[in-house]
């Protein structure tokens, strides 16, 4: 809609002004090329290849056509790992996204009148900060089987022997998605809240003048406005958790037990970096891209579905 | 939230205010432990922490920090070269995905949709599918060992770039820079006079989550650096970590954290002020 | 409104020129700035050394690559002649010595090599490699015929029968590939079993040495020993993996004939004991070096034993702890079940090193030379690679450990060096023992069966080796 006031507005003038359109985007593509979409080529023709390190010696590059691509579908680990991954991105995002809209309508609640927002404003981001590698490592000895977890568990009489945390397929997923939470809910809720500095208070004291509930000024206020931001979180986050890697990487020192079940995408790809292997590697990376393209496209048309562009 | 939100009409407002408070607290809460545990286990030698956590600090903190600026590894250089190379990464991408979002959201030509669908499409290629093949043509480039690839490449952000072009959807009304140009300001000026102080909510989430992810970064730069003048922090932490049984020392490794996660705090309290502060973003109002 | 802009600017800038200030200008803040002038210098004057260097015939700079800083200090400590300049670099003569330190997180010392290597001798003079460190777990990778990376000791380096006759065989098997050896170490690293006294009196009424190796003389006694220990509330390892080793340096076959992965039958007793021991909760499944792990180097850990070698034993059981066990020298040293070896680091010349004679010479300093390495076990605690120099340790009451509440274990630890048998190792080592210990937990832990846990052992050692298969 911005579109077509701008043509309207512009008239003639619209093509001297419109080659900074293209002078605005060099920068961007050139870099991309050089520094993207070189390396990109060359694994995609890598996966063509049969192609890796065994010691110190090369095997390779063999052409060996869809050989690649024949063994990760057949294999089944494809399908095992995108499940994996999913399920521990879906575990973190519910309560990510129901957090981050819940303290987005409550910071912008005028009748609510919080005390100390800034305070929190600026604490829930903090974990962030933090080196996910770090804060696994902080996880993996607090729900250590001797770990003040288990003895805080046990001498409160909630259970008799210890936990076997990292035994445990739904604890460790939970763990994951759990941290992944913690790490990221604060990153959201700042980003739903820079896309209501936007929003003119004074529509929020009108709809209140108007006597409109909290509930009604979210629904038909907030949220429509925010919409845009909606959609750049949910599919940044479902980019984000398809390369989920370092944390269930780190708790899981790199096995994703018990028995591959937190075993993600990208932990499966670096498995295959170990031995340089250029040709397996490069297969994935191509099902990575076509599996994370496949669930943008769904989002995308979800989101602006009935909207005319 | 449809608890709340069914039960809000009737509910009294204390009540509401309460369980506002008391969400917060918790969430606070469980934001804020870890840096006390991270605290309070970098006042810890290495034998108490072999032994579990403790809600009091130990009176290791002066111990573990001089052993670990008297040890070998350059901890000084690692925090400028942190400081240098998540600043500069932190700077260029904001400028530049600005830059182009703009360039998609204010100007019509030809192809501008198929570029648009095309930045999106790349931004759904993850990062470490690349790297094989990024390692060895910055290897060609006579790039490694050099702050260039960990730098540059930030400037070429998909996921930044989306971010202010949705941003600018909501809050960037092309009205106004049509009211600068008739002022007679040129497109370049316009932009870094105009846009960029508008999109200032924006720049500083980016920059910070830009900042924060270049410095915690270890796996391109633990494979691009290879002197120890240019490693980065996380590098020096991965290397302590990796000490030989003789001077392995979680204390200090703590201590490295903490003094790792330190500035970036700073840079975030800093830079939240424009977020959190409650600026609004006034010249977008008409 | 330009506030953010320009602020965010100055700040860049302000951390841009403090970053130039230090680097060119001042030259004192931990000499990095040294560090940074020295390899351009370098750079630039190597056109022109070129055939300055001829007269000599050796490079000016002597590039050491290593994971950690072990070898480091040996060589400050311990080699004759050696200056050190600073963190990382020192000089020997007017050669420099430079120590380029990857860590082995995530295999990125491995992938260093990996790199340098192969293209060393196209290297410019001053980047070649000229000494690097292995570990026995992937020493082979590096040491074997083709391509060979590492120098032949006794043919390229000259160093002789006679000068490394003192060593201990195992310690030349490791880095041995068709017959010629590729590297020397200065260390020796046989392993004992640590029992904890305390236990052994309240279990066997007696912590004498003779009691308890009568329990714990072969694997059959040992794990019949297991319940008895575990009756008076002790688990008799800490972990499965605490044996592991104890099994796995008693094969008899290699973990991959013609590129078969091959699982030997010592390796399968491991899991069978193990998986028994589990069961009956005489001990865990905890990795080695976490907190788990560590809880049995305290009285309230109540861990009967562990296995390790000297190293262990003086550093790693919490000795500087009050509270540990170490402390109040309450353990004790037994040869246990098998006799076996726990790390060990080894020196080895690159293949198109211009600095050949050094390399020789510190190989000879630092592992052939008695009085040298009689240095070493009195500065630090290393088990050396000298017969004659452990033997007399071991008559020699000052060298009794603190931890083992003084008791002299040397005479053990050099009856251990004698008998271990390295000829077993393969370049597939270090993968298939992670990926074994790896999958092996979920059978102990009860998520798999034995097939399933042995599919996970063979996908995940077929990622990492795509040649092999099953």
């Amino acid at each position: 809609m911005s579109d077509k006031k701008y043509k309207h507005q512009t008239g003639s003038k619209v093509v001297s002004y419109n080659k900074w359109g293209v002078i605005f985007l060099i920068p961007f593509m050139v870099v991309w090329l050089i520094f993207q979409f070189i390396p990109l080529v060359t694994t995609i023709y890598n996966s063509f290849f049969e192609n890796y390190r065994s010691g110190l010696s090369q095997i390779g590059p063999n052409f060996i056509g869809l050989q690649n691509y024949v063994t990760i579908i057949t294999n089944g680990d494809l399908i095992n790992y995108s499940k994996n991954t999913m399920i521990m991105w879906i575990i973190g995002f519910i309560p990510q996204i129901f957090f981050s809209l819940l303290l987005a309508a409550w910071f912008t609640d005028p009748s609510l009148r919080l005390k100390g927002q800034r305070f929190f404003k600026t604490v829930i981001y903090l974990p962030n900060l933090i080196m996910a590698s770090a804060f696994s490592m902080l996880f993996f000895t607090l729900f250590a089987d001797s770990g003040p977890i288990n003895s805080i568990l046990v001498n409160m009489g909630v259970i008799s022997q210890p936990f076997k945390f990292m035994s445990n397929v739904t604890a460790v997923r939970c763990l994951v998605g759990f941290m992944n939470f913690i790490m990221w809910f604060g990153n959201t809720t700042i980003l739903l809240m820079a896309g209501m500095m936007g929003i003119d208070q004074s529509l929020f004291e009108a709809a209140e003048v108007d006597g409109a509930t909290a509930t009604e000024v979210f629904w038909k206020i907030t949220l429509p406005i925010l919409r845009p931001i909606l959609i750049y979180v949910l599919i940044t986050s479902l980019i984000g958790g398809l390369q989920m890697f370092d944390v269930p990487q780190i708790l899981t020192n790199g096995t994703g037990d018990p028995t591959r079940t937190s075993m993600t995408l990208i932990m499966y790809l670096n498995k295959h970096l170990y031995s340089k292997n250029f040709g397996m590697g490069g297969a994935l990376s191509v099902f990575l891209f076509i599996i994370t393209g496949v669930l943008s496209l769904i989002v995308f048309r979800i989101s602006y579905a009935g909207e005319v562009k | 939230m449809s608890t709340n939100n069914g039960t809000s009409k009737g509910m009294n407002i204390h009540v509401r205010r309460f369980i506002a408070y008391a969400v917060l607290g918790i969430l606070s809460f469980l934001c804020l432990i870890w840096f006390y545990i991270l605290f309070i286990n970098a006042t810890r030698s290495n034998s108490e922490l072999g032994r579990g956590f403790t809600i009091l600090p130990g009176g290791y903190l002066l111990t573990n920090w001089n052993n670990l600026i008297h040890g070998t590894l350059p901890i000084m250089s690692g925090m400028l070269n942190s400081i240098i190379i998540a600043g500069l990464s932190a700077g260029l991408c904001v400028y530049f995905s600005c830059m182009t979002a703009y360039a998609i959201h204010a100007y019509n030509f030809k192809g501008k949709k198929a570029i648009f669908t095309f930045i999106l499409m790349i931004m759904m290629i993850p990062t470490q599918v690349t790297v094989l093949g990024f390692i060895s043509f910055m290897g060609k480039l006579g790039l490694m060992d050099s702050f260039v690839p960990l730098i540059v490449p930030s400037i070429a952000a998909p996921v930044v770039f989306f971010y202010m072009k949705q941003y600018m959807d909501s809050n960037l009304p092309l009205s106004l820079l049509e009211a600068a140009r008739i002022d007679g300001s040129g497109e370049f000026s316009t932009f870094n006079r105009i846009v960029i102080p508008l999109m200032k909510p924006a720049i500083a989430v980016e920059a910070i989550f830009t900042f924060v992810s270049s410095w915690n970064n270890y796996f391109t730069p633990a494979l691009i650096i290879s002197s120890d003048n240019k490693k980065t922090l996380p590098i020096l932490i991965a290397q302590l970590r990796s000490a030989d049984w003789l001077k392995f020392d979680m204390g200090q490794v703590y201590v490295m954290i903490a003094f790792s996660i330190f500035p970036v705090i700073v840079v975030y309290l800093v830079l939240s002020k424009y977020i959190v502060g409650g600026v609004t973003a006034g010249g977008v109002k008409e | 409104m330009k506030k953010v802009a320009s602020v965010l600017l100055s700040t860049l800038m302000a951390a841009s020129l403090v970053a130039c200030g230090t680097s060119t200008s001042s030259g004192t803040p931990s000499a990095a700035p040294a560090a940074t002038e020295a390899p351009a210098a370098a750079a630039t004057e190597a056109p022109t050394a070129e055939p300055a260097a001829a007269a000599t015939e050796e490079g000016k700079v002597l590039n050491i690559y290593c994971w950690n800083e072990e070898f480091k200090s040996r060589l400050e400590d311990h080699f004759p002649g050696y200056e050190k300049v600073d963190a990382t670099s020192g000089k020997i003569g007017d050669v420099t010595v430079k120590f380029t330190i990857t860590p082995s997180t995530d295999n990125a010392y491995q992938n260093k090599l990996d790199e340098v290597l192969p293209a060393n001798a196209s290297a410019a003079a001053d980047d070649k490699v000229d000494i690097f460190l292995v570990e026995a777990d992937y020493a082979l990778k590096y040491t074997g015929a083709s391509p060979a990376v590492a120098l032949d000791v006794k043919g390229d380096l000259g160093l002789t029968d006679a000068d490394l006759a003192n060593q201990y065989q195992y310690t030349k098997d490791v880095v041995t590939a068709d017959g010629i050896l590729r590297g020397t170490s200065w260390q020796g690293c046989p392993g004992v079993l640590i029992y904890n006294r305390e236990a052994a009196k309240e279990v066997f009424g007696s912590d004498d040495p003779e009691t308890v190796q009568a329990k714990v003389k072969d694997w059959a006694t040992f794990n019949a020993t297991a319940a008895e220990v575990n009756a008076k509330g002790y688990l008799m390892t800490s972990t499965v993996n605490d044996a592991y080793r104890v099994y796995s340096n008693n094969v008899t076959s290699k973990w991959v004939e013609n590129g078969k992965i091959n699982i030997d039958p010592n390796i399968m007793k491991w899991v069978e004991d193990s998986k028994a021991l589990v069961d009956a909760g005489y001990t865990t499944t905890a990795e080695l070096w976490s907190d788990d792990w560590n809880k049995g180097f305290y009285p309230e850990g109540k861990v009967f034993c562990y296995f390790g070698p000297a190293w262990l034993i003086n550093f790693s059981m919490k000795s500087d702890d009050a509270a540990s066990i170490a402390a109040k020298g309450g353990w004790g040293a037994v040869e246990g079940p098998q006799g076996f070896n726990w790390g060990g680091t080894w020196i080895c010349g690159a293949q198109g090193s211009d600095n050949p004679t050094l390399v020789a010479e510190i190989m000879k300093q630092l592992t052939c030379n008695e009085s040298v390495m009689a240095d070493i076990v009195k500065k630090d605690s290393d088990f050396v690679n000298n017969k004659p120099a452990m033997e007399a340790a071991a008559k020699d009451d000052s060298y009794a450990f603190a931890v083992l509440g003084g008791q002299n274990p040397l005479a053990m630890f050099t009856a251990g060096a004698d008998k271990i048998s390295m000829s077993n190792i393969t370049i597939y080592d270090q993968g298939c023992t992670e990926e074994f210990q790896k999958a092996m937990k979920n059978y102990f832990d009860g998520n798999a069966t034995l097939d399933e846990s042995l599919d996970l052992f063979y996908k995940g050692v077929e990622e990492k080796y795509p040649e092999l298969t099953h």
